[in-house]
């Protein structure tokens, strides 16, 4: 079955002679500007998180208002839109697309790959920095006169700019900034994986034999490269028509009986470049996702993934896919019926090779030794969520399921799932698997399932219920719902309890705060490889690796990275670098 | 939005084009050992540096795509009165050519390890780069001082975002040309700036190429044929 004809003598010298690395010379340079990918990622994660949770809690803020309304009385209604449109963009850009791609992706691209490094550690540096600056800059906008904006977080114009927004004095112009500083710092870190990915493997480490998880971020990278220019340039224009006056969004537009010097301009083209942007950015934070989520179970049921040929074709096709669907975002923006009937079917799609993922997952998990651990859990906990959200993704794909829905609360439920707690599964399952390899120390497993359990069924109980309040006709943006003749007294019933459930997820996420920062100092040591895991960032000499990773030595791989179980193998996995004759000895 | 799609359209194909060619259909699970052919050398036979340039303007072009697909959807509604362009600027494209050409000579100067050749030609080229900074700039007073503020019309805000644009990559080349200089300045050996020599001369036609196209668009609008194009592409 194995060809062992290849010792390791028959290894050619490499052709390109190690990489001189850079040193830091003190503290500063090691530890806060720091050019090793390991420590920019622990940079990008914190921050991410840090950021997150201010989300967290303008969440729990408008959850408050919707299940109590009147009873907090700063929660009024510009409020109420600031807190929306923060949450949103925060969660969706300075969140997942950060702790993606920023977090994982510096850890893992090098470490997954056989690397020293990234290609360009100081641009990799510079990338995190400037995120910060960008994260900075929003986070200011809570401090300035009026307060941040609430244009809603697809900030559509004309009435992003205009007056009666919330914000539209200092907390647009911020905002805009923000993710300019963000596209310019998120490059700088993109050409980085990128480039990682094509030009750093170790040698043997073929495309076809990189793990899932690398394929899923540098996918992504890609998309979000291609796909962040769009939100630039649309950010850039919109700055001019709110500072210099131009019309490049704004129509003639009479404002409190004043005419305003604005004409001519389009908010259709707004929403064009925006979501040129925003589709593909649902798969910049999903694609890694499966990636992980991919690697997460293979490991934890001790099995291949099922069909890994399939699961990287899928993953290029969705990727490809999600530049033509954007217009679905648009249906009721109203378009030209064959418009609409291509971005539907487009739309429909993307879900056969995203059902092919999902497909593999169930049966890589079929009669597998499944280790019932955390990271397992919230694997699992993000098959179940993906499904949920993705059969009503379905639904409002269709434009005449989409125009009656597109207002409601239904929608909110659709995206939270697919793109809200779906993914944070995953970076929740993706810290508990990776926390040894960055700390040295292991998690305490029972809290963490605590923390498992309380996530995943509040994360149900909040989100499922609002899928009926958008069925009744609840509609979503709206502060508060008064004695609408349509919305029965049990809506109200629900919304509290809704609220509820929000605020006992949201106190759960402590207990993993409390676990991070507790086995950072208490935890039990973590050997090498506590998983016994095949990938290459397990076989690293060090735990934490060290500078440079891999010693005096860069490793070569030998086989794909899911080698588990093979029939006649001394152990259940074989390490991707395990010379072939060393196995059956 | 159709050249921003035939755009994407081409680039995701060259992506999937060079995927193909990554033997996508290997079967990983049978293929154990180290293949002999592998030695480490990165998928593509250029330094990673180069290939990270051209990651980028891959970027750079994308933007410049999607700038260029507003424009022609803005170009398209019935109220669009096209800008008169300042004759100056066909001066600034005859200094940005001459920038590339000399940046091009430094590149084959650098090829024949001829240290002064490629000091001389950097230097040009960045003479000439800034040349072609300042004369846009002198356009932008041009017309400021003509009264075709940023504000004034459609034509005029597109024109001034897309030229500053194209300027702020032209004025991060033109950092990146000084530093290059200063390196082959303080070099006596050719190899080492060589690389560096080469990627500023891509990075400088790339310029030419892009203005040339942004050019001929915003000249476009003026005339018949922008109209005829419009028709075709819009």
């Amino acid at each position: 079955m194995v060809d062992v004809t290849h010792g390791a003598e028959a290894i050619p010298a490499a052709e390109v002679p190690d990489v001189d690395l850079y040193h830091p010379h003190s503290w500063v340079e090691k530890y806060v500007f720091s050019q090793d990918a390991k420590i920019i990622a622990i940079q990008y994660s914190v921050t991410a998180l840090a950021i997150g949770f201010v989300a967290l809690v303008l969440s729990w803020l408008m959850r408050l208002q919707l299940g109590f309304p009147g009873t907090f009385s700063f929660i009024d209604a510009p409020h109420y839109y600031q807190f929306i449109t923060m949450h949103g963009m925060i969660m969706v850009v300075y969140l997942l697309t950060a702790l993606f791609l920023g977090g994982f992706g510096n850890y893992l691209i090098p470490l997954m790959l056989g690397a020293r490094d990234m290609v360009f550690p100081f641009v990799n540096m510079l990338s995190y920095w400037v995120y910060l600056i960008a994260v900075l800059v929003l986070t200011a906008s809570f401090f300035v006169p009026g307060g941040p904006t609430g244009a809603g977080w697809t900030l559509y114009p004309p009435q992003a700019i205009l007056t009666g927004t919330p914000g539209h004095e200092w907390g647009i112009i911020l905002m805009l900034l923000s993710l300019i500083i963000f596209i310019i710092g998120f490059t700088m870190g993109g050409l980085n994986y990128v480039v990682t990915v094509l030009q750093g493997r170790a040698r043997g480490m073929t495309l076809m034999r990189m793990p899932l998880t690398v394929w899923g971020i540098f996918t992504a990278t890609v998309l979000a490269l291609l796909a962040f220019p769009a939100l630039f340039v649309a950010c850039v224009m919109m700055l001019l028509d709110r500072t210099l006056g131009t019309s490049f969004f704004m129509p003639a537009v009479v404002e409190m009986g004043q005419q305003l010097q604005y004409r001519g301009g389009s908010p259709i083209l707004f929403q064009h470049l925006f979501w040129f942007f925003g589709h593909p950015e649902v798969y910049i934070v999903a694609l890694p996702a499966f990636g992980i989520v991919s690697d997460l179970i293979s490991t934890h049921a001790r099995r291949h993934i099922f069909g890994y040929r399939m699961m990287v074709w899928a993953i290029v096709a969705i990727g490809a896919l999600s530049f033509v669907v954007w217009a679905h975002h648009m249906y009721v923006s109203g378009m030209n019926p064959y418009f609409g009937f291509f971005f539907a079917t487009t739309t429909l799609i993307i879900a056969v090779p995203t059902a092919i993922k999902v497909y593999n997952w169930v049966l890589t998990l079929w009669r597998a030794d499944i280790h019932l651990n955390v990271p397992m859990l919230f694997a699992i906990g993000f098959i179940v969520t993906f499904v949920n959200g993705g059969l009503t993704g379905l639904f409002l794909g269709n434009v005449v399921v989409d125009v009656p829905l597109s207002g409601t609360m239904f929608v909110v439920a659709h995206f939270h799932m697919v793109m809200g707690v779906a993914p944070i599964m995953v970076i929740l399952g993706g810290i508990y698997h990776w926390y040894p390899k960055i700390s040295g120390r292991m998690l305490n497993e029972a809290l963490g399932k605590i923390h498992f359990w309380i996530t995943f069924i509040g994360a149900y109980a909040i989100f499922f219920p609002i899928h009926y309040l958008g069925l009744l006709g609840v509609p979503r943006r709206y502060h508060e719902l008064g004695d609408a003749a349509f919305i029965p007294p049990s809506v109200h019933t629900l919304n509290a309890f809704v609220t509820i459930a929000a605020l006992v997820v949201g106190f759960a996420q402590i207990v993993f705060l409390y676990n991070l920062i507790w086995s950072l100092f208490k935890g039990e040591r973590a050997p090498s490889n506590p998983w016994r895991a095949t990938t290459l960032e397990w076989q690293t000499p060090e735990t934490p690796p060290g500078h440079g990773n891999w010693g005096k030595d860069l490793p070569v791989v030998y086989r794909w990275a899911y080698d588990y179980s093979v029939p006649g193998a001394k152990e259940d996995f074989i390490p991707q670098n395990q010379p072939p004759a060393v196995i059956q000895a | 939005m159709t050249v921003t799609m035939v755009f994407f359209v081409a680039i995701v194909s060259i992506a999937l084009w060079w995927l193909l060619q990554q033997n996508l259909m290997a079967k990983p699970w049978l293929q154990e050992g180290a293949s002999a052919g592998d030695r480490g050398a990165g998928t593509l036979p250029f330094p990673a540096a180069k290939v990270g340039l051209w990651a980028f303007l891959a970027v750079v072009s994308s933007l410049f795509a999607l700038l260029i697909g507003a424009y022609l959807m803005r170009m398209g509604f019935a109220d669009w009165r096209s800008l008169q362009l300042p004759r100056l600027l066909w001066l600034n494209t005859g200094a940005l050519f001459a920038a590339s050409v000399a940046l091009q000579g430094a590149q084959v100067a650098a090829r024949r390890r001829e240290i002064d050749a490629v000091r001389a030609r950097l230097l040009a080229g960045g003479i000439f780069g800034l040349a072609f900074a300042a004369g846009q700039l002198w356009a932008w007073r041009e017309l400021t001082a003509a009264g075709d503020l940023v504000a004034t019309n459609p034509a005029n805000s597109f024109f001034y975002l897309i030229t500053g644009l194209h300027g702020l990559h032209v004025f991060g080349g033109l950092v990146a040309l000084g530093a290059i200089a200063d390196k082959a300045w303080r070099s006596f050996v050719v190899d080492d700036v060589r690389l560096s020599v080469e990627m500023c001369a891509t990075y400088w036609h790339f310029l030419l190429v892009m203005w040339v196209i942004l050019y001929a668009l915003l000249m476009g609008g003026a005339d018949d044929l922008g109209a005829i194009c419009r028709q075709l592409i819009g």
